[in-house]
Parts: structure tokens; sequence; C-alpha cells
């Protein structure tokens, strides 16, 4: 398979097809909880993106030259959490003195990202055998897809605050009111996402 | 006292159903039964564990780097179960897949080594931490036996109805979310029945 074609199954695949809400479930909690708003939604998918990058290039770079090298590749779960709970923490601080601005828009949520199990999801799924080409990502893939990966989740995000501001005004069945109508909304929307399922122009090798 | 504690973590406090934690492994998780029962006594066994070494080194740690502690101690044990499941039961490994490594940042642990553990003797934390993952646990196989029969016509891979073909969606994506959305609802008709809100 040709390089080019790879990266466009790659970004179509993480914000369509395998889009992480709606068809992994990996970050379900910063979904339901920060989608009341399109504001804040704004905000947090836009943090999360930004994590997301940094954090697949530096466990794939950590991945490659030290857990490999030293094969002790079983300590990755542990490595790669504190790893994002660092970088988050750098991150934070970095902008706090170098962008006072984006530091005010996206700051409140950056803390709340270690804990999205999203995050450790892309780290994890990039150094893992991936279906495109039987081999684990290349870096630039790696940080393709967590961007992609990201994109698919503010997508999600900013649809469901979307309609979920439309649904404070409506009237709901006191007992679906809340949590239950949020889940079936979510349900019909990750309906709509599996129709595409049809969008992989290029099939997996060997599936 | 332990049936009152069973009670708690299963039905007045449910991690999944009524704190709402941990959702995306109980809802990844659930297409069969198997795979939710293995998801739930992996996450019992390293919610019990973590919860008795961090109660045992509560007065120890600093207050300031204490979440930090808590992720170590957690992923400790995780990576001894996906060790454990890689070596004895590797069919349930791949199905689950991510989902066992991601147990690290299920909010139910860490939430349970912040409110509970960290403020508690060993053995509290210890029985908190067996029903709160029994809890999980019910909940989980809940959800599971509702997909798997309604998704694949099976119950624990024996065939359910015969002559009946299944509603495939159930064990996709959507089902899992319409599954929760029903199963919320009903215990909130319960619960408001019980207090005698009409709904």
């Amino acid at each position: 398979m040709n390089n080019f074609a790879s990266l466009i199954s790659i970004s179509i695949g993480a914000v369509f097809i395998n889009n992480f809400i709606l068809s992994k479930f990996l970050g379900l909690c910063p979904f339901f909880g920060v989608s009341k708003k399109l504001s804040s939604a704004t905000g947090m998918g836009l943090a999360v993106i930004f994590v997301m990058a940094i954090a697949s290039s530096f466990t794939w770079i950590i991945n490659k030259f030290v857990l490999i090298q030293f094969d002790v590749t079983y300590l990755q779960t542990i490595v790669f959490i504190l790893v994002i709970a660092a970088l988050v923490q750098l991150v934070e601080m970095a902008l706090q003195k170098y962008s006072p601005s984006l530091y005010e828009a996206l700051g409140i949520y950056l803390p709340l990202i270690t804990t999205n199990c999203a995050v450790l999801g892309v780290a994890l799924i990039n150094t893992g055998v991936n279906t495109f080409s039987g081999k684990p990502y290349s870096f630039f893939e790696s940080l393709l897809n967590g961007v992609m990966s990201g994109v698919g989740f503010m997508l999600a995000l900013l649809l469901m605050a979307g309609l979920r501001e439309k649904l404070e005004l409506s009237d709901i069945p006191k007992t679906l009111e809340g949590l239950p109508i949020s889940f079936i909304t979510a349900g019909l929307m990750a309906l709509a996402f599996l129709g595409f399922a049809g969008l992989n122009f290029f099939p997996p090798i060997g599936g | 006292m332990f049936k009152e504690e069973l009670k708690r973590g299963i039905i007045t406090e449910n991690p999944i159903l009524v704190l709402v934690l941990g959702l995306c492994p109980s809802l990844a998780t659930s297409t069969s039964v198997q795979n939710g029962l293995g998801m739930g006594l992996a996450v019992t066994f390293v919610l019990a564990c973590s919860n008795v070494i961090i109660s045992l080194i509560r007065k120890v740690i600093p207050d300031k780097v204490r979440i930090p502690c808590f992720i170590v101690v957690i992923a400790t044990f995780v990576t001894i179960v996906q060790l454990i499941m890689k070596a004895y039961l590797p069919d349930l490994d791949k199905q689950l897949g991510i989902y066992v490594p991601l147990i690290v940042v299920n909010c139910i642990i860490l939430g349970r080594a912040e409110a509970f553990a960290s403020k508690n003797n060993i053995f509290k934390s210890f029985l908190d931490g067996v029903v709160m993952g029994l809890g999980f646990t019910t909940s989980l196989c809940l959800l599971s036996i509702i997909r798997e029969i309604l998704g694949s016509n099976k119950l624990l891979g024996l065939n359910f109805f015969p002559g009946y073909s299944p509603m495939t969606v159930f064990i996709l994506a959507p089902g899992g979310f319409f599954t929760i959305a029903t199963v919320m609802a009903v215990i909130r008709y319960i619960g408001n029945r019980k207090k005698g809100v009409k709904a």
C-alpha cells in the first residue's frame, strides 16, 4: 500500500469509522460531563486534540527507544500513564507561563484529561498491532492517529453538545430526564456513525 | 455487617448504575456475559488489592503527591492482571484487548482510593474494594446478559431462543448506549415510585 493512501485511510478511520466515543467507548466521562454547553465542549475538544498529539508522539518515542530497547514492554501501562500525567502537568505549566489566553481557554479542562481513557487508549493503540499494515504505527502515523482521534472526539462532543442544548428546552418524561435521554441520543448518533463503516476505501491487509 | 456492605455496593451505591463511574469499560466489554464477567472480576481484583495497599501506605505518602502514588499502585496491579490473563486466559485477553490496561484510568478505582482507602483502615478498605467490585461486576453482568440475549441470541455461548434471528445492533456500539439508558430509566422509575413521585 502506498504511503499517502495509508495516511488518508488512518485519518478517515480515526475520525469516522473507529470514532473514539461512538464506536470504541473511550472517553465517555468527559463526553457526558462536558457536553452541556457548546462553548465548554469546544474548549474540552481542543484540549484533548492537543494532549493526544503530544502524548502519542512522546509515548511512541519512549516505547521505541526505552521499553523495546531494554525489553521491558510489560511495564508499558505504568510508564505510559506516568508519562501522560507528567506531560499534562508540564503542558499546563508551560501554557500558564507563555500563553495565558490559551491557558484561560483550556486551563480547567487539562487536569481532567489525565484520567481520560481516550489519551491512554490512543497511546496503546499506536504501539499495538494495527489493522492497516499488521505492524505498529510509524512515528508520523502515530502522531496523525493521535490528532485525528482527537478530531473525532471533538466532532462527537460538539454534535452532542448541540443536541443537548436543544434537549434542555424539550419536554422529557421524568424517568428519562438527564442521563438516560443523553444515552439514547448518543446511541442514535452511534447508529448513524455505523454507516461510516462503508467508507473503508483501503481495506486492511489480510482482513 | 458484610450483608449491609454488600447491599451498599450492589444497590444503593452501585458504581455504574447509580454513581455513573467507569462507563467506558462497562459499555465496551458488556457484549457477552463471558467478557463482562472477566472484566468485572479483573476490576474487583485490582480494586481490592489497590485499596489494601493504599490504606497501608496512607500515612506515609505526602498529601500533595497522593494521586500519582495511587496511580502507580493501581497500574502495578493492572499489570499483574494483564500478565496473568495473557498467561492463563489468552482468549479472554484477546477479546478484551486494550480495555485491560485501561483499567488504570477507570474512575471507580481512583475514586474509591481517594474517597475511602486513603481515610480508612486496611480491613474496611479491603471490604469496600470487594463490595464495590462486586457491584461493578453485577451491573456489568446485567448489561451483558441483556445485550448477549438480544444481540446474538445466546447466553454464555449457548443458543437461547431457537428460530429467532438476533438483533446484531445490540452487540455493536449503539446497543450499548440503548441498553444502559433503558436499565437506568427502569431503576429511576422504581426509585421514583418508592418516593411517591409520579412518573
